[in-house]
């Protein structure tokens, strides 16, 4: 598993450019892009189980969701940061895709520390010392344990 | 009572008599925006919309405004399957490309009242505020579930109290306001809260609200908000909206805010958000002197009458420098037909200045006016992030229409007192 570590302020044009963003939807047609103006190392080396750990807002600006699309395709674990930016959050839920909100965590860390992360119990692990991160509202829970809002909305539908 | 703006209107929306920060609830929306994003949100749920239709035909506003005219076949398809959707759902509020930039047209057509709820798939959503709504931005699929089941849930915001006090000095204005504020706040300055603005705002027209609102997300805002005075009235009337269709709502005066900040609006200066971040910023004076190739003067942040007239009486009788390419970005239609009337596209075009079609695609580098690795560029619009314009070696200021005018003419960042005075 491979830590990659970012700054603050990482933004949606940062994870993927807005000149690909009415081109390019599905997520095969993303990976390629992703973090494409941040890192380019990124899309060619990144692997299932991987994981993002980074600064404060992470995500802010624009309501792109290619990011969140991208990194649940590429098979990102989590994305630990000490703050999201709000429509980042929430598209993340929308697609399952693990953020982990825990400033104390984040600051703690340096290059080669290993990372392990218990969600069910909301604990993360980072270089030996353990933190802990509040688990998501249910209603929200509810959201990701049916795969992503538009499972959600489909099991919804159908009992209606 | 002690309930905020946005207390109270979740409370109406989620049908409950309080609401307090960090509860879920569910609401109904009056509107959900979407844009040339409509094809990918219709798309991610094609067998859903054969099988249960559209939840309501007058929930979505549907603008053709991020590449337009399109710039590609691919892009052309999309646009055709919007129209094909449109048609096939009977969509009420549906505008094709020409109209203006999405927010531009949710205002003036009004679209967005006050005391009204409105959720779309594009950060600047926010910008509705202006006229006392509730709005806010939201991903694609949260906008595809919304098309099929016309609801969704809020987090109650905690809400911030800015005050501004005191008259702005000339030169200085609504867009230096708000640059001012993230600036101060940073970036995450107001990460999942909603802000309220107060103080000594009959300066301020709706054109200047819907600037200061449309930047809300900049410092990561959930939504902005102005509340309804005679100035909105006086808008909204101009729009044939009677008082009596909307329900303007007020914070009380006891209201609990998790910061309050105060502003003196006096001794606000002309000022740039510097690359690569709206929060890096300076005044104007501070980077004079740094040229530039580009001038965006436009956008849903800056691209209204009010704003293409600061410009044309800079450039009025002058010419725009050999080195810089001004490129005018009306907001809308009705803007475009109104300047044309007033004089105020000649002048700018007679400057030398190119004229777009109204929408959104140099703002962020999705059509039209890229920029090459090494340029600069000096812009209305909302964002400088790296790559924004299309290219990640390039560099992109924010400024108010006066500050883009008189660099134009200079070809290098210019502090518009000087001009104004001249």
């Amino acid at each position: 598993m491979k830590i990659w570590h970012y700054g603050d302020n990482i933004n949606t044009d940062m994870l993927f450019p807005g000149k690909y963003t009415y081109t390019c939807s599905k997520p095969e047609e993303i990976k390629p892009h992703l973090l494409e103006d941040l890192d380019p190392s990124f899309a060619k080396n990144v692997k299932a189980g991987d994981l993002i750990i980074a600064g404060k807002n992470f995500g802010c600006g624009s309501s792109r969701e290619q990011p969140v699309v991208g990194l649940k395709a590429v098979g990102v674990n989590a994305v630990v940061a000490e703050s999201f930016a709000r429509i980042f959050y929430r598209a993340s839920i929308n697609q399952g895709l693990l953020l982990i909100e825990c400033p104390d965590a984040v600051k703690a860390y340096s290059e080669g520390d290993k990372i392990e992360l218990d969600v069910n119990n909301g604990k993360i692990v980072v270089g030996g010392k353990v933190f802990t991160f509040p688990k998501l509202p249910k209603e929200i829970l509810a959201i990701r344990d049916a795969g992503g809002l538009l499972n959600y909305t489909r099991e919804k539908l159908k009992n209606k | 009572m002690s309930t905020t703006f946005t207390e109270k209107i979740l409370a109406k929306y989620a049908k409950e008599k309080k609401v307090v920060p960090s509860q879920i609830v569910t609401v109904h929306p009056d509107h959900l925006l979407t844009h040339d994003n409509t094809s990918a949100i219709i798309e991610k749920i094609k067998p859903d919309l054969e099988e249960h239709g559209v939840y309501s035909k007058n929930l979505p506003i549907i603008v053709l405004d991020h590449v337009i005219p399109a710039s590609s076949e691919k892009i052309a398809v999309g646009h055709k399957a919007v129209r094909e959707f449109v048609k096939k759902f009977d969509i009420k509020n549906f505008y094709d490309i020409g109209y203006g930039v999405c927010h531009q047209v949710v205002i003036e057509k009004g679209l967005a009242l006050p005391g009204q709820l409105l959720l779309g798939s594009d950060s600047h959503t926010c910008s509705y505020g202006a006229v006392g709504a509730f709005s806010s931005g939201i991903d694609r699929t949260e906008a595809s579930a919304l098309l099929l089941t016309g609801e969704t849930w809020l987090k109650v915001p905690q809400s911030i109290k800015i005050t501004l006090r005191g008259k702005l000095p000339p030169g200085v204005y609504a867009k230096d306001v708000i640059l001012h504020i993230i600036g101060d706040v940073s970036a995450s300055g107001a990460s999942y809260c909603s802000v309220e603005y107060h103080g000594d705002l009959d300066q301020f027209s709706v054109d200047d609200r819907f600037t200061i609102c449309n930047m809300g997300v900049e410092m990561d805002a959930k939504n902005s908000v102005f509340f309804v005075d005679n100035t909105t009235k006086k808008y909204l009337t101009s729009l044939k909206i009677s008082s009596s269709s909307y329900d303007a709502i007020y914070p009380d005066k006891d209201a609990t805010y998790t910061k309050e900040l105060e502003y003196d609006l006096t001794s606000i200066v002309p000022v740039v958000a510097c690359p690569h971040s709206v929060d890096n910023v300076k005044p104007v004076n501070k980077v004079k002197d740094v040229e530039i190739q580009q001038c965006l003067l436009g956008t849903c942040t800056n691209g209204r009458v009010s704003d293409l007239k600061i410009a044309a009486n800079i450039l009025k009788n002058k010419k725009v420098h050999p080195n810089v390419r001004l490129l005018i970005l009306p907001a809308s239609k009705d803007i475009y037909d109104e300047a044309l009337k007033e004089g105020v596209i000649e002048t700018l075009v007679r400057a030398g200045g190119v004229l777009l079609p109204p929408g959104c695609g140099p703002c962020l580098g999705a059509h039209q006016g890229c920029l090459a690795p090494g340029e600069r560029c000096l812009s209305t619009s909302n964002r400088n992030f790296k790559g924004r314009m299309g290219c990640k070696d390039s560099e992109i200021y924010l400024a108010s229409p006066a500050t883009a005018a008189a660099s134009a003419i200079y070809g290098k960042i210019t502090d518009p007192r000087e001009v104004i005075k001249k």
